[in-house]
């Protein structure tokens, strides 16, 4: 069993806010995330595949697949946009970096079922160099 | 729904590798360079990993102004622009990374809410980098 990960940034902006609360305790809750008007990061993904290599191919999976497969199913809906108001997911949950870890993940899952013996093992984003979060599915 | 959520902190120390069990000669074959009588230092980095579900109301595992009050009391309040052989922790074990990263996770475990703590991971420098979990957990290898 071998692990791959590949790398992808995105940049996005997003604020955090629960509306079932009254503005002050999402203010105390989240301070300076809660201001209404956003603010933005350059997140990191990185997305890791297991399985076994493929013994003619070497591969666990064709890495410029992988890529495109990151690119249609996260990338192109998270890149410069605005996650809590043009994200679907984000519409019911607050798009910390735990539930963007959790988003994403559901995102690969099923596109990653063409990967052939390579299944996903987890997925971790980071917020900034010293903040991640990482979903390994159910556990 | 259970995640992770991770942080890196960094703190400055010294250290010398150095055992009272062993001979000079033995001391400077183990520890090399890092037997020098007058210590040197490291920029370390702890990579605290937490475990558990994710709150609903909040979207997130643990809060993070909470964590790293605990790390910062804990961890770095403690060992940081410190000689690391001074503390009391090192007085009878050897301050190498592997146990510094045994001892930041234990001070850890006891502070943290709720078994919230998964792992540590010190680094020492960019190249080294050590890791540490309950190893009640029968976990054979830590993901990265």
């Amino acid at each position: 069993m071998v692990e791959l990960t590949r790398r992808a940034t995105f940049s996005a902006s997003h604020f955090y806010w629960n509306d079932s609360w009254p503005a002050e305790k999402n203010e105390q809750v989240f301070g300076r995330c809660a201001n209404r008007n956003g603010h933005g990061h350059n997140y990191t993904l990185e997305v890791t595949v297991a399985g076994d290599p493929d013994p003619v191919t070497g591969f666990v999976v064709d890495l410029k697949w992988l890529k495109d497969v990151i690119e249609r199913e996260v990338l192109s809906e998270y890149d410069h946009r605005h996650l809590n108001l043009e994200v679907a997911e984000f519409k019911s949950a607050i798009p910390t970096t735990e539930n963007i870890a959790i988003a994403a993940w559901k995102r690969l899952k099923p596109a990653l079922k063409g990967a052939g013996r390579a299944r996903l093992r987890r997925v971790r984003v980071y917020e900034t160099p010293e903040i991640f979060a990482e979903y390994r599915g159910e556990e | 729904m259970i995640a992770y959520f991770g942080r890196r902190y960094m703190l400055s120390a010294s250290h010398r590798l150095h055992s009272d069990a062993l001979s000079a000669t033995e001391n400077r074959a183990a520890y090399g360079k890092c037997n020098n009588p007058h210590g040197h230092g490291h920029n370390y980095v702890i990579e605290v990993l937490t475990r558990g579900p994710v709150e609903p109301e909040t979207g997130m595992v643990i809060d993070l102004a909470e964590l790293d009050e605990i790390v910062r009391t804990r961890v770095l309040d403690r060992f940081d622009h410190t000689n690391l052989n001074l503390d009391p922790l090192f007085v009878n074990q050897v301050p190498t990374t592997e146990n510094l990263c045994k001892a930041v996770f234990s001070l850890l475990k006891t502070a943290m809410p709720s078994s919230r703590l998964d792992s540590v991971r010190v680094e020492e420098t960019e190249n080294n980098s050590f890791q540490c979990w309950d190893a009640e957990e029968g976990r054979e290898a830590l993901p990265r």
